[in-house]
């Protein structure tokens, strides 16, 4: 390792702090803003320490809702945050159990059709939701899935990325293994259960990571999927709290209900940062 | 032939169940709906959906003769763009610095990485919220660098602010990317350029980013996907594509014609078109991989 002479460490760790602080600060300021009433906010310039309605708001964030929430009968992030909660984990794991059987099909089986399934889910990765969005709509609407968890959670059930990880994964797994299950007297499923999952842990977390997150942050699916209040997500409600108009928008409820739709998932990427960052930068290539 | 193992069980049936779950969603999610895309884009349908004609090319025509469509490719091919140089080039300068410094790195990525967890629309939201003509805390404070900031009405204001949420939040999978890149080269290659006497930005431009190129290829073409998609909930929410249409991209305007428009036809063209981009780049993602392998 080179030795750094002091002034290029300064330049480093200078540059490398004000980068941190951009990533921080609009944070930060959301933050804040949770934490002033909203005549506070609409002070110029903003305060930029935090005030004295952190419960308040939170309380109003969590309980009541705000302006675009509905009048009489608003809900509150509470709720919210159960929708995002049932979709995300909804999608999460149906995600990680439909691919680890399909990847356990494609890998320790042979038989007619497996390059096409194969070739199948590749094909997925070309129409991402965007390219198929109103004939999915017509479909679930034809269902009758329209406004109920099913339809927010099926429809993307199915994940090319979690299927080729496990695949890739089951392939480097070595060949005296199985044979040596075999032997045993291991029937398929048994390996499956007993072997194969408890060994496939490290996939099974970055995946837990990476759809737990994309579920969590969803936004034009459950858009288009749900029009009563009580399926909100809370990218929903932030998006109704945030259609009226700027001056006239319940900003420090906003601002709370934007930092609880942050912290889940930052806890689970910070708290599962070495598994997930050695995970993501190996299998997406 | 796809790849498998040498040694597998025998089974005839069980696999076909295995298969089944995901096969069946695919089918029915994805082959059918894009079966139903393509062929929708050969129709023009009443809004109401009684009547149905075949017209032919005829709504990829009305798509690509519409001034305001064609725009929206150059807006989304310009949005992408932007996005990925930026966040590339901040992401590179930043993981160069974070390199090689032991373990204070860790304290560095955790802050930088955490935008990852941040929705796209939050991120849209932060950032608006920084912006806004009424209560924004930065576009207050242009106003004593004599920049009077409204994103409501001038146009260029909105794409920098859409690229500027978009680019805070993709930096974060940029810089892992890199970093990962740089863990990869070895130390002596450095060390012996070192000796040499080449400075560290000579050793960076000659040694450290021709061997990264393959992690920017890569990333370059994530980063378009991520723009191309990724970024509907913060257009949709804080633009509505506008002013002046200056932010309205492909997914958006598919959107916006399909769903308010009701024009099925014309948002089906539309979708026919965008997934000639998609599998332009997940060819171009493939053929990396195929090169990583053989060379």
């Amino acid at each position: 390792m080179i030795k750094d002479p002091v002034r290029t460490r300064i330049f480093r760790h200078s540059f490398l702090i004000l980068g941190c602080l951009i990533v921080v600060f609009p944070i930060y300021m959301a933050f804040v803003a949770s934490t002033l009433s909203l005549a506070e906010i609409f002070q110029r310039p903003m305060p930029v320490l935090p005030g004295s309605q952190f419960f308040q708001n939170y309380y109003q964030a969590i309980f009541i809702g705000g302006r675009g929430l509905g009048g009489e009968r608003a809900i509150g992030a509470l709720v919210m945050a159960r929708n995002s909660m049932i979709m995300a984990v909804g999608i999460t794991v149906s995600k990680i159990i439909i691919s680890l059987l399909s990847s356990f099909a494609l890998v320790f089986f042979r038989y007619p059709g497996r390059s096409i399934f194969f070739w199948l889910v590749l094909l997925t990765l070309m129409l991402p939701v965007e390219v198929r969005i109103v004939p999915t709509y017509q479909l679930v609407s034809d269902f009758g899935m329209l406004n109920s968890f099913p339809g927010l959670i099926i429809p993307l059930a199915v994940s090319a990325t979690a299927t080729f990880l496990f695949r890739q994964y089951f392939l480097t797994i070595p060949d005296e293994l199985v044979e040596a299950a075999k032997i045993d007297g291991a029937g398929p499923m048994h390996f499956f259960r007993t072997i194969l999952i408890p060994m496939a842990r490290t996939p099974i977390a970055t995946l837990v990571v990476i759809q737990f997150v994309y579920g969590w942050n969803q936004y034009l699916w459950p858009l288009i999927v749900t029009t009563e209040r009580k399926y909100y997500t809370l990218m929903i409600g932030l998006s109704r709290m945030l259609a009226t108009a700027d001056h006239q928008a319940d900003w420090h409820v906003i601002m709370a209900i934007t930092i609880i739709a942050m912290v889940p998932t930052m806890i689970l990427v910070l708290t599962m940062q070495q598994q997930f960052v050695k995970g993501l930068t190996e299998s997406d290539k | 032939m796809v790849r498998g193992k040498h040694v597998v069980y025998k089974n005839k049936v069980l696999p076909y169940f295995l298969v089944a779950p995901e096969m069946i969603l695919v089918l029915i999610f994805f082959i059918w709906p894009a079966a139903q895309a393509l062929l929708q884009s050969l129709y023009r349908e009443d809004a109401f959906g009684i009547t149905r004609t075949f017209v032919g090319l005829d709504n990829f025509r009305r798509a690509l003769t519409e001034p305001l469509y064609v725009r929206s490719i150059g807006t989304t091919l310009a949005f992408a763009l932007t996005v990925a140089v930026s966040t590339m080039a901040i992401a590179l300068f930043l993981s160069t610095l974070a390199n090689n410094i032991g373990k204070k790195a860790l304290a560095y990525q955790t802050v930088i990485i955490s935008p990852y967890a941040v929705a796209p629309l939050v991120a849209g939201v932060l950032w608006f919220f920084l912006f806004s003509p009424a209560v924004g805390y930065i576009s207050y404070n242009l106003r004593f660098f004599g920049v009077r900031w409204n994103h409501t009405i001038v146009p260029g204001q909105a794409f920098f602010l859409v690229v500027l949420a978009a680019s805070w939040q993709r930096i974060a999978y940029n810089f892992l990317f890199y970093l990962g890149g740089m863990h990869q080269i070895p130390d002596s290659f450095i060390e012996s350029a070192a000796i040499d006497g080449a400075t560290p930005i000579k050793r960076f431009w000659k040694i450290v980013f021709p061997l990264l190129s393959p992690t920017t290829f890569f990333l370059l073409i994530m980063n378009f996907i991520y723009t191309f998609f990724e970024t509907f909930p913060v257009i949709h929410q804080l633009t509505r594509g506008g002013p002046s249409n200056a932010t309205s991209t492909m997914v958006y305007r598919i959107y916006r014609d399909g769903f308010i428009g009701l024009d099925f036809g014309g948002s089906a063209a539309q979708s026919v078109i965008l997934m000639a981009f998609v599998i332009t780049f997940v060819a171009l993602q493939f053929r990396l991989v195929e090169r990583k392998v053989y060379y």
